[in-house]
C-alpha cells in the first residue's frame, strides 16, 4: 500500500512537470542572453497587457509605450527629448497655417524590407478614421480638414484633406490653424502603417511574425499577459542612436512584485513604483528614483445644479480650505505636485517659459478666508451650515484605497476649516463616470490626462461645448478667450488668451484642481539616457546600459 | 446509469442556459460601457462607431440571440478590450495555465491534507494536533494576496532558485501553487481529522484490532478509507475553483491565466469576455460536480445515483 502510495505520487509529480513544463516551452530567450553576455538587453515592465499592437486601435499608456518604440511618426521626439523630424526629412508650412507639406526622407524602411511612402501615411491615417474601424482615438485626427466628418459617417473619406502628392511627399490641410499640430504627428495615432501588409493580411497586428512597423526596434515575441520582446531594427534608419539590442518587457500588473523583481536586478527600470515605495526612496534620497512630470491634473468636480454648489464663494470656499501640500506630502506620497491652477507644469509658453510658471499661482491656501468666502456663500444662497450638514452631501470617488485616502483628508479638512459635514461615498469606477453624466453628484473625484503638451488640452475641457466638461461650465468670456487660442498659430496671441482664460476659470472654480500627476520611475544606476517627455512614458529608446 | 447521465447532461444545459441568461441581465443593468477607461473619455461619435462595431447598438432582445446562438457554437465572440485575441483564444490560452497551477495546488492539498489531518487524529490532543490545527488556522484565514506577498517577500527574494513571478519554468510555479494550495490544504486536514476522529471511536475499528490487524493496517485500510469520503464530496467545487485560476494569486505572482479575467472583465464592462469566462466556469464546475458524484458511487457503494436502482 505504502509503496504503491510513494509511486502514486511520483508519477503525478512527473505529470505535474510535464504539463507545466509543455503549457510554456523553456524560456529561450533568457538562455540566449545569458549565452552572448555582449547584448543590451533593457527589462522592464508593461504594467498591463495591450489591447492592440496597431496604432489605430491601440488607446493607452500601455500600449503607447511599446508603439513609441517600434513605429515612428513624421516628427518624434530626440535623445534630448525634443521634437524633430522623423519620418520626414523636413515639412513646409502654408502662410495661412492650415497646410502642411512633409517631405520624406530617403531610405526609410518597414521592418520587411519595404519602403515607407508617403501613401502608407495617407492610408493609415484615413483608415484610423473609417467609422467601421472604430479607432477610440480617431478624435485625435479632427484638426485635418473633414476628418471629423467622415469619422463620424457625414462625409466622404475623398474629403480628408489627406494627399500624397508623389512617393515622398504628403500634403495635409487642417480645419484651422492648429499650433500642436507638428506635435500630434509623434503621437502613436498618427504612426503610418504598411499599406500592402494591411491589405493583405487585416490580422497583422496580432502576431509578432506578421507585424511590420517602422520604428527604432521590432516586435519579436509576444506572449500574452507575460512577456513582449522587442529586438532592434537593422532597417532604421537613424540606428546608430539606438545602444540597446533589445527590450524586454514583462507584463506583470501587480505593482509591488514589479518593485521586487527591480529590487532583485530583474529590472533595470520600473515605471509604476508604488506609492509608498516612492516615499520611501525620497527619504533615503535614492539617485535610482526620478520623478518624471506628466500632462496630468487631478480636481474635484462640483456640481453647479446643486445648491449652495451653484455659488462661486462656496466652490472657492471649498478650494482654499484645502491643504494641498499635506495632501501629497501625507496622503499620497507618489511625488504629486500641489495644484496652483488647472495647467500642469512641464508645457512652454511663447518665450519657452513653462507655462505653469509665467502663469503664476492660481490657487491659495488660506483657512481663515476660505471660511469666510463659505459662509458668505452660504447666506447669499440663504442655506444655514445646519440645513447643508442635514443635506446628504457627499464626496463620490471610484473604489480605490488611494482616491478613499484622498477624500478622507478633504472631508476633515473641510470638517476642520468650514465645520461643515460631508460624507463620502464609493462606486466603481463606471458607476461614478455615468453618476457625473447624469448630473447625480454633488462633489466628485475626477482627474484627466493630456495628449499633447499644449495649454488647450486642459483649457478647452472647459470651454461650454467640449464633450467632457461634466461641470457643465458656461461663461461667454471662457469661451472666446478659448477660441482666441484655438484659431491661431500667433503663440503670443494664444498664450496671452489661454493665460487669461485660466485666470477665469480659477476665479470662476467650477472644479477644485488638487494636485498634478507624476509618473515617478526608477532607473539602475548602470543604465544612460532614459528620460521623460512630459505627454509619453519614460522614453527608453534612446538608453544604454553601462557594464 | 445511462439514463441518470442523460437526466443530469439536459439538466446542465438548462443550468447554463440559465447562467447565460442571468450574466447578461446582470452585465446590461450594472451602468458603464466596454469603452470608458479611467483615463480616458471618449467622444459621443467614437462611442457611436464603436457599439457599431461589436453589434452593441442592436435591441438587447437581438444581442442575447445572438450570444446564444454563438455559445451553443462555443463561440465567445471578439473581447471588446482586446484586438489581439478572441475570447476563445484568451481561454484556450489561459485555462491550461491555470489548470497546470490549480493541478499541482491540488496536489499539495490532497497529498498533505490527509496527511495532516490523520496525524491529529491520531496524536488528539496532543503538539502534532496543535501544528497542524494551527496551520489549518492560517490557510483558511490568510488571505493569498498576503500569503503571496509573503512568499514572494521572504523566500523568493532569500533564494534565487525561486522566482519572484512570472511564468514559464516549473519554478515558476512553486511559490503561487503553495499559496493557492492552503486554503483546501487547511479544510481536507480538518475534514480528515474530524472523519478519522469519529471512525476511530467505532466498534468495527475495535473488531479490527482484536482480530490481531496491526494499527496501521487498521488506520490505512478501514479508518482513512472512510474518513476520506467527505473529501470527496468537496473536491468538485475544489477542483472547479483551482483548476480555474485566482485573480489575486494570478496578479501577484504575474501567471497569464483565466483567473484575472474574472474580475478584469467585469471591471471593463468587457462584455463578450464576461460572458465567456462565465459560461466557460460553469461548464467546469458541472462536469466536475458530476464526476464527483460518479466518483462517490465508485469509492462507497451504499450511495445509490437512482433511487432503488441495484
Amino acid at each position: 500500500m505504502k509503496k504503491k502510495l510513494v509511486s502514486f505520487v511520483v508519477v503525478l509529480l512527473a505529470l505535474v512537470m510535464i504539463v507545466t513544463g509543455c503549457s510554456s516551452p523553456a524560456d529561450k530567450t533568457g538562455g540566449k542572453n545569458t549565452e552572448s553576455p555582449k547584448k543590451k538587453i533593457l527589462r522592464a515592465n508593461n504594467g498591463s497587457e495591450p489591447g492592440s499592437l496597431d496604432p489605430a486601435l491601440a488607446q493607452g499608456t500601455h500600449e503607447s509605450w511599446i508603439l513609441e518604440n517600434i513605429f515612428e511618426g513624421l516628427m518624434t521626439f530626440n535623445e534630448n527629448g525634443e521634437l524633430v523630424e522623423g519620418m520626414a526629412e523636413n515639412y513646409k508650412i502654408s502662410e495661412d497655417e492650415i497646410t502642411y507639406t512633409f517631405t520624406l526622407r530617403d531610405g526609410i524602411t518597414w521592418t520587411n524590407g519595404d519602403p515607407v511612402t508617403a501613401e502608407d501615411f495617407e492610408y493609415s491615417w484615413k483608415r484610423v478614421l473609417a467609422p467601421e474601424t472604430a479607432s477610440g482615438y480617431a478624435s485625435i485626427l479632427y484638426c485635418i480638414k473633414g476628418a471629423e466628418a467622415y469619422n463620424t459617417g457625414k462625409g466622404s473619406v475623398d474629403d480628408v484633406s489627406v494627399t500624397a502628392l508623389d512617393e515622398k511627399t504628403l500634403e495635409i490641410t487642417l480645419e484651422i490653424p492648429t499650433a500642436y499640430f507638428l506635435e500630434l504627428t509623434a503621437f502613436y495615432t498618427y504612426f503610418p502603417i504598411n499599406k500592402n501588409v494591411v491589405e493583405e493580411n487585416p490580422d497583422w497586428a496580432k502576431d509578432p511574425a506578421t507585424h511590420v512597423s517602422n520604428g527604432p526596434f521590432k516586435l519579436v515575441e509576444w506572449k500574452h499577459n507575460n512577456k513582449i520582446v522587442l529586438e532592434k531594427n537593422e532597417h532604421y534608419y537613424n540606428k546608430k542612436k539606438i545602444k540597446l539590442d533589445g527590450i524586454d518587457l514583462d507584463i506583470l500588473e501587480d505593482q509591488n512584485t514589479a518593485w521586487q523583481k527591480y529590487r532583485g536586478e530583474e529590472y533595470d527600470l520600473l515605471i509604476d513604483v508604488p506609492a509608498s515605495v516612492v516615499d520611501q526612496l525620497k527619504q533615503t534620497g535614492s539617485p535610482e528614483l526620478e520623478i518624471g512630470l506628466q500632462v496630468g491634473t487631478y480636481y474635484y468636480n462640483i456640481n453647479p445644479d446643486v445648491r449652495p454648489f451653484n455659488n462661486a464663494k462656496v466652490r472657492k470656499g471649498l478650494s482654499m480650505a484645502i491643504d494641498r501640500e499635506m495632501i501629497v506630502e501625507q496622503v499620497t506620497q507618489g511625488g504629486q505636485i500641489p495644484a496652483v491652477g488647472v495647467v500642469p507644469p512641464g508645457m512652454e509658453d511663447e518665450n519657452g517659459n513653462d507655462f505653469r510658471k509665467s502663469t503664476g499661482d492660481l490657487i491659495e491656501y488660506n483657512t481663515e478666508e476660505a471660511k469666510k468666502l463659505f459662509d458668505e456663500g452660504l447666506t447669499e444662497e440663504g442655506m444655514a451650515i445646519e440645513k447643508f450638514n442635514n443635506s446628504n452631501f457627499v464626496i463620490l470617488y471610484n473604489t480605490a484605497e488611494s482616491q478613499r485616502k484622498i477624500a478622507e483628508a478633504i472631508q476633515e479638512m473641510w470638517r476642520e476649516v468650514l465645520g461643515i459635514k460631508i460624507g463620502l461615498e464609493n462606486v466603481d469606477f463606471q458607476t461614478k463616470l455615468k453618476r457625473e453624466q447624469s448630473g447625480d453628484y454633488q462633489v466628485s473625484r475626477s482627474g484627466w490626462m493630456g495628449d499633447f503638451m499644449d495649454p488647450i488640452t486642459f483649457l478647452g475641457l472647459w470651454w461650454s461645448e467640449c464633450a467632457f466638461n461634466d461641470v457643465k461650465y458656461n461663461n461667454p468670456e471662457y469661451d472666446a478667450l478659448i477660441k482666441e487660442a484655438k484659431s491661431t498659430n500667433d503663440q503670443n496671441v494664444r498664450m496671452a488668451a489661454m493665460k487669461k482664460a485660466e485666470a477665469i476659470l480659477m476665479k470662476d472654480m467650477p472644479v477644485i484642481p488638487i494636485y498634478f500627476y507624476t509618473q515617478p520611475f526608477t532607473v539602475k544606476s548602470n543604465v544612460s539616457g532614459v528620460f521623460k517627455v512630459p505627454v509619453r512614458y519614460p522614453t527608453i529608446t534612446y538608453a544604454d546600459i553601462i557594464e | 446509469m445511462s439514463k441518470y447521465i442523460f437526466k443530469r447532461l439536459l439538466l446542465s444545459i438548462i443550468t447554463i442556459w440559465a447562467v447565460i441568461t442571468i450574466t447578461f441581465v446582470l452585465m446590461n443593468t450594472v451602468p458603464g460601457n466596454p469603452f470608458a477607461n479611467e483615463n480616458r473619455r471618449i467622444p459621443e461619435n467614437i462611442y457611436e462607431n464603436l457599439i457599431r462595431k461589436y453589434g452593441l447598438d442592436k435591441p438587447k432582445s437581438e444581442q442575447y440571440i445572438t450570444y446564444l446562438k454563438n455559445i451553443a457554437r462555443f463561440d465567445f465572440g471578439e473581447s471588446m478590450r482586446s484586438d489581439a485575441e478572441t475570447v476563445n483564444e484568451m481561454i484556450n490560452r489561459g485555462f491550461p495555465v491555470s489548470a497546470a497551477l490549480g493541478f499541482e495546488a491540488l496536489l499539495i492539498s490532497l497529498i498533505f491534507g490527509p496527511i495532516l489531518g490523520t496525524i491529529a487524529a491520531l496524536y488528539q490532543n496532543k503538539t502534532p494536533d496543535y501544528i497542524s490545527m494551527i496551520i489549518s488556522i492560517i490557510g483558511v484565514s490568510v488571505p493569498g494576496f498576503l500569503m503571496g506577498t509573503f512568499l514572494i517577500q521572504f523566500i523568493a527574494t532569500k533564494f534565487d532558485w525561486v522566482p519572484i513571478g512570472g511564468w514559464g519554468e516549473f519554478r515558476h510555479t512553486i511559490l503561487p501553487s503553495i499559496t493557492l494550495a492552503m486554503m483546501p490544504l487547511a479544510q481536507i486536514s480538518r475534514l480528515m481529522r474530524s472523519g478519522m476522529l469519529e471512525i476511530l471511536n467505532q466498534d468495527y475499528l475495535k473488531t479490527a484490532g482484536s482480530k490481531g490487524l496491526t494499527k496501521s493496517v487498521i488506520i490505512m485500510k478501514h479508518a482513512v478509507r472512510n474518513a476520506i469520503l467527505p473529501i470527496i464530496s468537496i473536491l468538485g467545487t475544489t477542483i472547479s475553483n483551482l483548476l480555474a485560476g485566482s485573480f489575486v494569486v494570478e496578479k501577484i505572482f504575474g501567471i497569464p491565466g483565466i483567473g484575472m479575467f474574472f474580475v478584469n472583465s467585469v471591471f471593463n464592462r468587457d462584455y463578450t469576455l464576461i460572458m465567456g469566462v462565465t459560461v466557460f466556469y460553469a461548464i467546469v464546475l458541472i462536469t466536475m460536480m458530476f464526476l464527483v458524484d460518479i466518483a462517490y458511487t465508485l469509492i462507497d457503494p451504499r450511495i445509490r445515483l437512482i433511487k432503488g436502482g441495484h
